[in-house]
């Protein structure tokens, strides 16, 4: 017999994962919302989902739409890098600098990853998060974001790597300061 | 490129700690506010929470119709929520608001301010017979007691007492349903689903407040 667990085991489980997807790809003044409309949605289609199911991939995949919702219903930027409560308030949206050239002060407090991560391509940056963050497998996450698992993998690793030079162009620079 | 993209992965999480790294509270907020707007968009099939009492932490389940379930810690609280997933709906979270006059109410209780729930309460748990049982041990009032055989015949099957025995023991509703208020003729315990312990609890609580 197929047992379904109560929904609260759900958020237990995945509720801090769904968070850091939706903080990556959203950005982090978005993902409460995001993280939010998830969820909700999720408890309405519960009783529906099959037992057996993969409830974390569902449920990125409900965080997926959710983000993609997100950034359509505001006339606002698909990551307001502006809008994170500690972000150096120097940086307007429009003008943010290209990867590699952070802010240092930003680096300082901590905060500097979420805006390369905010400036990666849109693919890139979802690869990421439901690779890294969600550990799902690329067969998965090609399901959800379309095209093939070899795609979502080159995606992922083109991402990573800017991601890293962008890192230690800032290391080698707070070292040098 | 040489590396695989998972050491990469490994090393880039490793420097940028922020991207797993949630603040406290962050998900007990956000947890609070799915079960508030759950609750309001009629989503919420069973709300539950968990209170201390003398007898041990005590789970509370209400539907939208009333209290269905109060649990002592010995039956195991997440197999309760599993049974509930099952027999009434998976969509259940943690979630005070609801349960909070059936949590004050039981608080009262166990205090000696109250010796009597008035709670919207939920039956579908029990059915037939057992459900006509439970019906007639609510009206078994606060410092009085019954025997099975009492019981039995009350709800007009004297011959039953066996019956009643095992639906006082599948009570779904202990303590607000005072089934620790029925005992065997000879005066002994019988069972009770929260052990005798917590039974020889109620009815010196009750005997020292009546």
């Amino acid at each position: 017999m197929d047992m379904k667990q109560p929904f609260e085991r759900l958020v237990d489980l995945h509720g801090a994962t769904v968070l850091r997807v939706c903080r990556a790809v959203v950005g982090p003044a978005d993902a409460d919302d995001v993280w939010q409309e998830t969820f909700l949605a999720a408890l309405r289609a519960y009783p529906e989902l099959p037992p057996d199911a993969n409830t974390e991939a569902w449920l990125v995949t409900i965080a997926h739409r959710k983000s993609i919702d997100s950034v359509r219903s505001g006339s606002r930027r698909p990551v307001p890098v502006a809008e994170f409560p500690d972000a150096h308030p120097a940086h307007g949206t429009a003008h943010a600098p290209p990867a590699g050239l952070g802010d240092p002060a930003a680096d300082a407090s901590g905060d500097g990853i979420w805006e390369r991560v905010a400036r990666l391509p849109d693919k890139q940056r979802r690869v990421i998060a439901y690779r890294y963050l969600a550990d799902l497998p690329y067969n998965e996450i090609a399901a959800i974001l379309g095209g093939s698992p070899a795609a979502a993998r080159r995606a992922a690793a083109d991402g990573l790597k800017s991601l890293r030079a962008a890192l230690s162009a800032a290391a080698s620079e707070g070292e040098s300061a | 490129m040489t590396s695989t993209p998972s050491d990469i992965g490994a090393v880039d999480l490793a420097l940028a700690p922020e991207l797993i790294t949630i603040e406290p509270g962050a998900l007990t907020r956000l947890h609070a506010a799915l079960a508030e707007r759950a609750s309001r968009e009629g989503l919420l099939d069973v709300a539950y929470r968990i209170v201390e009492t003398p007898v041990g932490r005590l789970l509370l389940a209400a539907t939208e119709r009333g209290l269905v379930r109060v649990a002592y810690e010995r039956e195991g609280h997440e197999a309760v929520l599993a049974t509930l997933a099952e027999r009434l709906s998976p969509r259940i979270l943690e979630s005070p608001e609801r349960l909070g006059e059936a949590a004050r109410q039981v608080e009262e209780y166990f205090s000696g301010r109250r010796t009597a729930f008035d709670l919207p309460l939920d039956l579908s748990l029990s059915n037939g017979f057992r459900r006509t049982v439970i019906q007639h041990l609510k009206d078994i009032g606060f410092g009085r007691t019954e025997s099975y055989a009492e019981v039995a015949r009350a709800v007009g099957n004297p011959r039953a007492v066996r019956a009643v025995g095992t639906a006082c023991a599948t009570n779904p509703l202990p303590v607000v349903v005072p089934c620790h208020r029925v005992l065997r003729s000879d005066g002994s315990l019988g069972g009770y689903i929260g052990g005798l312990e917590a039974k020889t609890s109620l009815l010196r609580l009750e005997a020292v407040a009546a």
